[in-house]
This record gives structure tokens, C-alpha cells and sequence, in this order.
């Protein structure tokens, strides 16, 4: 049994040391001149703008279903005053950046480890290590920067327009002014609501897009393992932005709700 | 093909084409259990052309990424230039990397890229160029060099294997490298691509004046390209000579290439 275990361990410490690694190299490279700022503003673009419909349709479907499903409880509780500023605070606090977040980490993280993980296959990393050039800094710093930078926008915006889903269902029984209704959101939220919240995208933003690199990376060679790599940036990195939201939130709890 | 060589061979001054410029002696490398180099011994002479012929699974191209330093042998020596590549820190490795180029067996092309963008890449990241006029005409003279001027706005994905390599082999070229190691440059192609394949090694070694070691199990490329054939079975180099020694060899495994 023990000869079992131990096995298992020494492979996920070498994976872990592996991972140290692959991060000091990003840092190191990150402050490296020659920054390839024109594949950062292309992946940008990848990134963010290729992205912006689906997590914006989600947010808003979101946006949408949620106040359908707050309504009823609100008005058992003769509340329905608050449905604004209960959109407005579960938006921003949570289901906005969480659920950006997963749709990034499939749609982004996927693609870039199976992006990486090909080019490894068919020795194009190779190809540029042995040129002289500088891999790390052209495909992993440009990509961990971009998703770091586009996540957070993506959340601003999608939290927008879940805002705007709530809006539309609010109006599908009642009759109230996009003025009043975003002005009531507005004035429900304050700072402690929106800076947790926004820090958090920016490290789920930082792990999307290093773990899709250290999984594209590092992926071994063969076709099967481009599959293996996307997938397991995916699954990884999903359960890494949970984890981050459960230490971020009871950070946030500790310094400014408690 | 062989008057060509000899030609080119002779116009060179005597001391630069003795000088070793790739030195290899108990090379060694196992991956777990498994031994793939062991003990193997090579000296490469400055514009010779080395032609390494042996089974798949051998250790041929192991050999040459220990050479460019992808992979760290585990005990002999292996010098490039007279530097000991294992003693290499990031930056001198890459400034050694700059002098040699690497052609995969499947082009490696970047495949995001065009053409024109796969061959500026080594320029403007390796070179350091950032004046595009000096750009544009170091890319359209290896372009007509590889015969493949009209394939520059080109997507690696709408180009054959033989054009690829050939693409590949001008990316390489571009950065004018003083040793070209040439992993299996003929495998997977048409026997009158190989041919052109073959013949373009030895017509950018005379041009670019490049010491090249060439990994194949392509006998035609072989002859076409080889000053010196060595041959290598489980992890060791057997025997060597010019093609036609080896070619009238007695040795039944060495035989066996020939027929």
C-alpha cells in the first residue's frame, strides 16, 4: 500500500515543483525586455472580444432568471422594494465574477491548452526554443497577462448586462423606469461590494490563463494529450476558481463585513 | 552532384575545413530504465556535410537535440565551437542557438502565422531587426532561395509537406546558421520531392557555407547529401565512411540500408 502512495506523492510533488517553476519563469520573463506587445493586444482582442458574446448572453440569461426567482420570495416577504439591490449585490459580488469566470475557464483556458498543447505536439515550441527565440515570453507571458487584464472587463460587463436580465424581468410584471431601477442598484452598492469583488476576477483572470499555459505547455507528446491538456486546464482551473473565491470572500468578510 | 562537393570542399582553406566544430565522446543518455545513447563518439569538420542513417527508435535524434542543448546528456562530453553545451547558461546557450539551425521533421511552421510572418519571426526576435525594408528583402531572397517566392502570404495550413519543409528550411536559413541539423528532412514525402529536398541541403550548404549533420533512413537523400554516412543501431555509431565504402560493405546490418 505504502508503495502505492508514495509514487502518487512523489508525482504530484514533482508536478507541483513543475508548476513553481513554470510561474518563476513567467514573473522572470514578465520583467524581461522585448514585451510582445502586439500578441498581448492580439490575444486581447481573442480573449476579450471573441468571448464578450457568450459571457454577455449568459449574464444577461442570468440576470434574467434570477429576479424571476427572487420575485416570488421578495413578495411573500412583502420586500419586493429590495429586488434591485438584491440583483444589484448578488451580481456584483458573486454570480457575475463566478460566472464569467467558469465561461472563461472553458471557453479561454481550454483553448489555450489545446492551442499550446498542438504546437508542442508538432514541435513548433520546440522550433522557436532551439531558433533563439523566447517562447515563454511570445505564447505564455503575452496569454496569462491578456486573461488576466480581459477577465475582470468581461466581468464588468457582463455584470452590466445581468443587470440589464433583471431589468427585463422586473418589467414583465411591474412597470418600473430604467432610471429608477439602475438608480436603486447604484445606490445599493458601495465600495466593499465592487473592490472584493473586482480583485477576484483579476486572480481568476491569472489562473485561467496559467493554467491553460502550464497544461498546453507541458503537455506530452501525440494528439491524445492536446485533448488531455484542454481538458485539464478546464477541469484545473474551474476548481482553482473556486478555492480563490472561498479565500477572497473570507478575506472580504474578515476586513469589511464583519 | 559528388564534382559539385568536391569543388566546393577545395575552394576552402585547409586550416577552417579541419577545424571540429561539433566534437562529441562517450555521449550518454537514458530516459528512466531505458539507455537510448550510449557511449557514442563524432567529430563534424566545418563544412562537412554528416549524414546519420540508422533504424527508427536508435537515438538519431536524440543525438542532435543533445547537440542543440533540448535535452542534457548524462555523462561524456559534447562540444559546439569548442563550448562544452551542457556548461551553457540561458544566455550563451541562445547566443550558440543563433548559430544553428534546426529543420523538424514536419516543418514546425507556426501555424497562426503566414509565410512572411514565419519567416520574420527569427528576424525580429533572434536579429533584432526592426527596419522592414531589410526585413522584406531577407525574407523574398530566401523565399526565391527555396524556390516558394509566391507562397509568402500563404497560411502554413494551404501549403503541401514538401513546401512546408521547404519553408521551414528558408526560416531556418534565414538567420544564416553556421550548423544546420536536418531531423529526418525527406520523411513523409513524394520520392521526386525528397529528390528536390535532397538537392536544395546541398545547394543552401554551398550557398550559406553551413556544416550540416542530417538524420534519415532515405538512402537517395543520403547520396545526395553525405561527405560521410554514419551509421548508428541501439544507441551506438557501428561504422562510418563515404557512401560508396558503405555501400560495398561486408557487414550484413550495414548492407541492409543499401539494398
Amino acid at each position: 500500500m505504502a508503495e502505492q502512495v508514495i509514487p502518487g506523492w512523489k508525482k504530484w510533488l514533482e508536478g507541483s515543483g513543475d508548476q513553481v517553476l513554470f510561474l518563476t519563469s513567467f514573473f522572470r520573463n514578465v520583467f524581461r525586455g522585448g514585451f510582445e506587445w502586439s500578441e498581448f493586444v492580439r490575444q486581447c482582442y481573442e480573449i476579450g472580444y471573441k468571448s464578450f458574446m457568450l459571457v454577455g448572453t449568459t449574464a444577461f440569461i442570468m440576470g434574467l432568471v434570477l429576479a424571476l426567482q427572487l420575485r416570488p420570495t421578495l413578495v411573500n416577504f412583502g420586500a419586493l422594494s429590495m429586488m434591485p439591490k438584491s440583483l444589484a449585490v448578488s451580481i456584483v459580488r458573486e454570480i457575475g465574477p463566478i460566472i464569467t469566470a467558469i465561461i472563461c475557464a472553458g471557453k479561454i483556458g481550454s483553448g489555450i491548452g489545446a492551442e499550446l498543447g498542438s504546437m508542442k505536439v508538432t514541435e513548433q515550441i520546440d522550433a522557436m526554443e532551439v531558433s533563439g527565440a523566447n517562447p515563454v515570453q511570445y505564447l505564455v507571458v503575452t496569454r496569462i497577462l491578456a486573461t488576466t487584464f480581459m477577465v475582470p472587463v468581461l466581468t464588468l460587463l457582463g455584470d452590466v448586462l445581468g443587470l440589464i436580465g433583471g431589468f427585463l424581468a422586473i418589467n414583465i410584471t411591474s412597470n418600473v423606469s430604467a432610471l429608477l431601477y439602475f438608480n436603486k442598484c447604484i445606490a445599493s452598492l458601495d465600495f466593499t461590494d465592487f473592490l472584493p469583488a473586482f480583485i477576484k476576477t483579476i486572480f481568476f483572470g491569472f489562473i485561467i490563463g496559467f493554467v491553460g499555459c502550464y497544461k498546453g505547455y507541458n503537455s506530452n507528446r501525440g494528439t491524445e494529450s492536446v485533448g488531455l491538456a484542454a481538458n485539464s486546464a478546464v477541469v484545473t482551473a474551474s476548481l482553482w476558481i473556486f478555492v480563490i473565491d472561498a479565500i477572497v470572500v473570507q478575506i472580504s468578510s474578515l476586513l469589511f463585513y464583519s | 552532384m559528388e564534382t559539385e562537393k568536391n569543388t566546393q570542399q577545395k575552394s576552402k582553406p585547409s586550416a577552417a575545413r579541419d577545424e571540429t566544430v561539433i566534437h562529441i565522446k562517450g555521449l550518454k543518455k537514458s530516459f528512466g530504465l531505458k539507455e537510448v545513447l550510449k557511449n557514442i563518439s563524432l567529430d563534424v569538420k566545418r563544412g562537412e556535410n554528416v549524414v546519420i542513417l540508422g533504424k527508427s527508435g536508435t537515438g538519431k535524434s536524440v543525438a542532435i537535440q543533445c547537440i542543440v542543448g533540448m535535452l542534457v546528456p548524462d555523462g561524456g562530453e559534447l562540444t559546439v565551437f569548442g563550448e562544452a553545451v551542457a556548461g551553457l547558461n540561458e544566455r550563451e546557450l541562445k547566443e550558440l542557438r543563433m548559430k544553428i539551425g534546426f529543420l523538424f521533421q514536419g516543418g514546425a511552421l507556426y501555424d497562426s502565422m503566414t509565410v512572411r510572418e514565419n519567416l520574420e519571426f527569427p528576424l525580429t526576435r533572434v536579429l533584432k531587426l526592426n527596419k522592414q525594408a531589410e526585413i522584406d528583402q531577407k525574407v523574398e531572397e530566401v523565399l526565391e532561395g527555396v524556390g516558394l517566392a509566391d507562397a509568402i502570404d500563404k497560411m502554413p495550413s494551404d501549403l503541401s509537406g514538401g513546401m512546408r519543409k521547404r519553408i521551414g528550411l528558408a526560416r531556418t536559413l534565414i538567420v544564416n546558421p553556421e550548423i544546420m541539423l536536418y531531423d529526418e528532412p525527406t520523411t513523409g514525402l513524394d520520392p521526386i520531392t525528397s529528390r528536390e529536398i535532397s538537392e536544395l541541403i546541398l545547394q543552401m550548404q554551398k550557398k550559406y557555407k553551413t556544416t550540416s549533420i542530417i538524420i534519415t533512413h532515405d538512402m537517395e537523400c543520403a547520396s545526395i547529401t553525405a561527405d560521410r554516412i554514419v551509421i548508428m543501431n541501439d544507441g551506438e555509431f557501428i561504422t562510418e565512411g563515404s557512401f560508396e565504402k558503405l555501400k560495398s560493405s561486408k557487414e550484413r546490418f550495414v548492407r541492409s540500408f543499401f539494398n
